[in-house]
């Protein structure tokens, strides 16, 4: 019993770590199409951000804290940049957008590694999330890490305010519009062009936050990125484009099949298993979990 | 639906092309006593070439280039000591950059361009593999200075870190002395790890020791919850950890946070030396044992010396570990070979090679002529919360390699 | 073929060189292009065996299957616009068909090949190794188990419509996935050493470098071969359907044409290239493993066609040859620099010149129109 309790907590914060490197996305790829390969580099970005921190500041809980906002900003800045410079010259070739992104990593993995170094390196957990809780004592007990917690809450807020502001502020209605028809959004009087960059600039941000949450649970490297960001694709592209709820019900079904296949099997058959039904499930529902009914003849 | 000219020049290509082959494919056929001449090596110059192959970019490199440091510390106290057979050394450097192909591919060009004397690199098994048949093919020489997973024994490859029965089954004896009835096999899912783990088992059943688990983690994985939980829930006496690399960082993590402690369930890690102890952080390793045959803290006038050197060369905060002195014994071992034979040529260095012996920074080593490893001491150490390993049990003796485990009968099965 | 269909396809400006022409100019450009495989029949087989040392024309063998694979990226992605990013994954079927007959072949008949007496636990062959002890089998299995496999894929991804983004995550996910698999059976596949460690080659002995010249020879002898049916297949009705597929499915399907049946084609084709760059590969270089499949490796693939020129025979060839040398010999002197300038080629000339370099020269030649596929 407890061993599928144990193992369920696993799939959530499994599932966590999943919806945080794909929420960035599912703004930049499913709201607004593009495939930025670059993504998983930003969430390095945001990773080496608490690294850099924590140089300067020695207290490992304040320096997390002040590093939230602040690889939400660096990775933000980032993503305008890349915004501004290519991405919006190639909004109608969106393979070529996700080529010229993956050109972009690349580059931005040489840069970490000219600046930090080729090896790995770690950032101090702070004392307060190295703990557990113990929920089932005994022989075989069922203890939650503090970290894990920690992360599962930084999913939950990220999508509650990403929500809100997608549903109740006028930026938020201002992106639904340009997505669900430019043309008419742009005739109504919305700065397309505008909405766009504050767009990318909270889904590259969100990537940020995402690296941090990462330095939690591994090594914090140049090629980081590159391990992910398919991941991260698959969650986006099983939920569906464009819907939140499909990412977040995605993120947490790939973590617990994840974890109830590894337990049973081996790490890499898992792997595969989850990969082929991916696969096997997109024959069902190509468009995901939900479909965003458009006029589209596709 | 083809024109007649376009039929006609696919036509000409082809003959062409048949003609080509017909002209060139006159080799030797396999099984035939074919051209498999020793490796030119370039003795002209004041000079005399060596080849250096390590990973400086990609995954490995964190690992290949505190080898190639001590490669390089080697050769500078060499020629400062007037070379070999009056020739100074020179280093031709290549990166293996994580990709076994480029292995294969470097030290072909390193053979055939640079005709090196000899090579020193290499760390995985799997770029050992791909190197293997350019060396033999090739007739030229690679030292390598990584322990590994033993069965193998090429004329064309002295081994220089240890072998399975100087490192793995002096552990096993260790964890069984401490009374160890059960364990769980960790490892990152390549070669080393899952051969190791075959020779466990082995001696295991042997031993009347209970396998309750073995689990393997992609290389670079960092998601180590299941594989935790699956520790916790089989409560084996200790785990024995082939994991490499980062993996390490989220797996003792993890470890950690389910509330094992190296008192409830020790790790006993054969992939953890001083430098990467150093960037998984030592919170979360203290009081786990390792299981090599050098440490930074190993004592003896010899590495006192190595260390102090490597200190004042790279830096006063850089450890040393044992793929680093095994590494810098190598370059030793080669130029005591060469001074014994007389010559650069690559069969008489092999001539040379049996009983030579080093004062190295771990002991005194002697090259066994016969499997080309050497004999080295086994011992098992625990990680402080300093980052350093002291040691708390060893072999006392050096052990003789073996690397087929031809002496112990358990290992029958085996190969 | 006739020169009316050489008047169709004015292209959407997307790196396409297919620009209108008239007889008198296709003949000339038919002559020039005669010319040129000539030519490159000549390099390849005369000059490079003459220039080169061993080890370096070993390299250019190397390059060339790179080049294979390119063309086949050239058929997908530049005619068809399916982005393959996992080509690795029939790269490394048909690597591994043709290691698993020469591994079986160096072990001799009944026995088992060297390195499953090392780590496997089994006395017995798996039945999936024993038919590639049959060198026809094994040569077959070289193209058609990656044709089969992309047939299967294609069928499946393309009949629900899956396409642009959603393709090219889904084919890296496979190419993983297939590395995964790879790696976790290493009783049976080598795990992540690969096979490696070749003696012969269809009864010749690797070591030898007359033999290791003839596989040269071989695989530059392919590399021209499919370069010659690829052209075939643009310059044929189904290469206009499939560029009228990449340009606008839905029109070609109101016409009563099945895309999904066009794209499965092309896909199957390109899978089969490099499948048999792949086989080719192995004997060249003496080694496939995993870290030739990948993700990254079959991203590697895309770069040199797309520098080149993705929808151009010439330039997706030229292009991959000219990157794996540019990879070999720069980093060597310069890792770092070497990466930047990679990227940065590939970023500039994705974004501002979809066409690659080889659209250049249709640039400064813009005042005499080249007819369908002079370039290629």
């Amino acid at each position: 019993m407890t061993v599928i309790l144990s193992q369920s907590f696993t799939g959530i914060s499994i599932g966590a770590v999943l919806l945080l490197i794909a929420l960035g996305l599912s703004l930049t790829f499913g709201q607004m199409g593009v495939i930025n390969m670059a993504h998983g580099e930003f969430i390095m970005a945001g990773a080496y951000t608490v690294y850099v921190v924590q140089k300067s500041i020695d207290s490992a809980g304040t320096s997390l804290l002040i590093s939230l906002p602040l690889a939400f900003l660096v990775a933000g800045a980032m993503g305008v940049l890349l915004e501004w410079l290519l991405i919006r010259r190639l909004y109608a070739r969106p393979l070529d957008t996700l080529l010229v992104t993956w050109g972009v990593s690349l580059m931005l993995q040489q840069l970490a590694r000219d600046i930090f170094g080729a090896p790995n390196v770690n950032a101090q957990a702070p004392s307060w999330l190295s703990g557990r809780i113990t929920l089932v004592d005994g022989e075989h007990s069922l203890t939650l890490a503090h970290s894990r917690l920690f992360i599962l809450g930084l999913a939950i807020a990220a999508v509650v305010a990403l929500t809100l502001t997608l549903r109740r502020t006028s930026l938020g209605r201002r992106i639904r519009a340009v997505v669900q028809h430019r043309d008419l959004a742009e005739a109504s009087g919305i700065a397309t062009g505008r909405v766009d960059r504050i767009t990318f600039f909270i889904g590259s941000g969100l990537a940020g936050l995402a690296g941090v949450a990462l330095t939690l649970v591994g090594p914090i490297g140049p090629t980081m990125g590159t391990n992910i960001i398919i991941d991260a694709f698959l969650v986006i592209v099983v939920g569906g484009i464009g819907q939140l709820r499909g990412a977040v019900i995605a993120a947490f079904a790939l973590g617990v099949l994840q974890a109830v296949m590894e337990y049973s099997t081996t790490v890499s058959v898992a792997r595969v298993t989850v990969l082929v039904a991916i696969v096997a499930f997109l024959q069902w529902r190509p468009q995901g979990i939900y479909t965003l009914r458009t006029r589209s003849l596709a | 639906m083809l024109p007649i000219a376009r039929v006609r020049r696919l036509a000409a290509i082809a003959v062409a092309s048949a003609t080509a082959l017909a002209l060139t494919a006159c080799g030797a056929k396999t099984g035939e006593e074919s051209a498999n001449a020793a490796a030119t090596v370039d003795t002209s110059g004041d000079t005399i070439k060596v080849g250096l192959l390590n990973s400086l970019s990609g995954t490995m490199a964190i690992s290949e280039v505190t080898v190639r440091d001590a490669l390089m510390l080697a050769i500078e106290e060499i020629n400062a000591d007037g070379g070999v057979l009056g020739k100074q050394i020179e280093p031709i450097s290549e990166d293996g950059a994580s990709d076994w192909p480029t292995f294969a591919e470097k030290s072909e060009k390193l053979i055939q361009q640079d005709q090196v004397a000899a090579v020193f690199g290499c760390w995985t098994s799997a770029s050992r593999k791909a190197v293997l048949p350019v060396f033999e093919q090739n007739g030229s020489l690679l030292f390598y200075p990584v322990q590994y997973e033993g069965l193998e024994q090429s004329p064309n490859i002295f081994y220089t870190g240890a072998t399975t029965n100087q490192q793995i089954v002096p552990a096993l004896d260790y964890l069984v002395e401490e009374g160890v009835e059960s364990l769980y096999l960790v490892g990152s899912d390549y070669v080393f790890p899952r051969t190791a783990n075959r020779i466990i088992r082995a001696y295991a059943e042997e031993h009347g020791i209970e396998i309750v688990g073995e689990d393997y983690a992609p290389l670079g994985s960092t998601e180590f919850s299941t594989i935790a939980n699956k520790v916790e829930q089989a409560g084996a006496d200790a785990v024995f950890n082939t994991l490499n690399g980062d993996s390490n960082v989220s797996f003792f993590s993890e470890y950690a946070a389910t509330g094992l402690t190296a008192e409830t369930m020790p790790v006993l890690s054969v992939s953890i030396a001083e430098e990467e102890v150093k960037s998984i952080g030592a919170e979360n390793l203290e009081g786990q044992l390792t299981s090599w045959n050098y440490y930074q803290t190993t004592e003896g006038e010899a590495n006192e010396e190595f260390v102090a050197a490597f200190q004042e060369r790279y830096g006063a905060d850089r450890p040393t570990s044992d793929p680093m002195e095994a590494a810098y014994t190598s370059v030793y071992l080669w130029a005591a070979m060469v001074e014994e034979a007389g010559s650069f040529e690559v069969e008489d260095v092999r001539a040379a090679a049996d009983g030579i012996t080093f004062e190295a920074p771990e002991g005194t080593v002697t090259v066994d002529g016969e499997t080309q490893h050497i004999h080295k001491t086994a011992r098992i150490g625990r990680i402080g919360a300093d980052g350093l390993i002291t040691e708390v049990w060893s072999s006392e003796e050096p052990i003789r390699p073996d690397p087929y485990l031809r002496d112990y009968d358990w290992a029958e099965g085996l190969s | 073929m006739t020169d009316h269909q050489t008047e169709t396809g004015t292209g959407n400006g997307t790196g396409d060189e297919t620009t209108t022409g008239n007889g008198s100019g296709a003949r000339g450009a038919r002559w020039r292009l005669a010319g040129g495989y000539a030519a490159a029949a000549v390099l390849l087989f005369a000059v490079a065996p003459a220039v080169l040392s061993d080890f370096r024309l070993e390299q250019l063998a190397r390059y060339l299957c790179f080049a294979m694979v390119a063309v086949g990226i050239s058929l997908a992605w530049g005619r068809g616009g399916m982005l393959t990013l996992g080509q690795g994954l029939f790269f490394g079927l048909g690597g591994y068909a043709m290691a698993m007959h020469l591994k079986l072949a160096d072990a001799g008949p009944g026995q088992l090949p060297d390195f499953m007496l090392l780590y496997g636990s089994t006395d017995q062959l798996p039945w999936w190794w024993e038919p590639f002890r049959s060198p026809v089998v094994a040569i077959a299995a070289v193209f058609l188990v990656p044709m089969a496999v992309a047939a299967v894929i294609g069928f499946l991804v393309f009949r629900r419509r899956v396409r642009g983004a959603y393709f090219a995550i889904l084919s890296q996910a496979l190419a993983a996935a297939f590395a995964i698999l790879l790696i976790g059976q290493q009783a049976t596949t080598g795990g992540t050493n690969g096979l490696t460690n070749f003696q012969g080659f269809f009864g010749f002995a690797l070591n030898d470098p007359i033999n290791r010249r003839t596989v040269y020879f071989v695989i530059a002898g392919t590399l021209l071969a499919l370069m010659l049916l690829t052209r075939q297949l643009f310059l044929s009705r189904y290469g206009e359907l499939l560029v009228a597929v990449r340009d606008s499915e839905e029109r070609v399907r109101f016409l009563g044409y099945d895309p999904a049946l066009v794209k499965l084609v092309a896909y199957v084709v390109s899978a089969g290239m490099a499948g048999l760059a792949g086989a080719l590969f192995v004997p060249a270089v003496g080694i496939i493993s995993p870290a030739l499949i990948g993700i990254v490796p079959s991203i590697q693939f895309l770069i040199g066609a797309a520098i080149g020129g993705r929808a151009s025979l010439v330039g997706a060839a030229l292009g991959a040859i000219a990157v794996a040398w540019a990879q070999t010999t720069l980093s060597e002197e310069f890792p770092a620099a070497w990466t930047y300038f990679q990227a940065g080629l590939f970023i500039v000339v994705v974004a501002f010149l979809p066409g690659g370099l080889i659209s250049l020269r249709q640039l400064l030649t813009r005042r005499r129109p080249t007819p369908l596929g002079a370039s290629t």
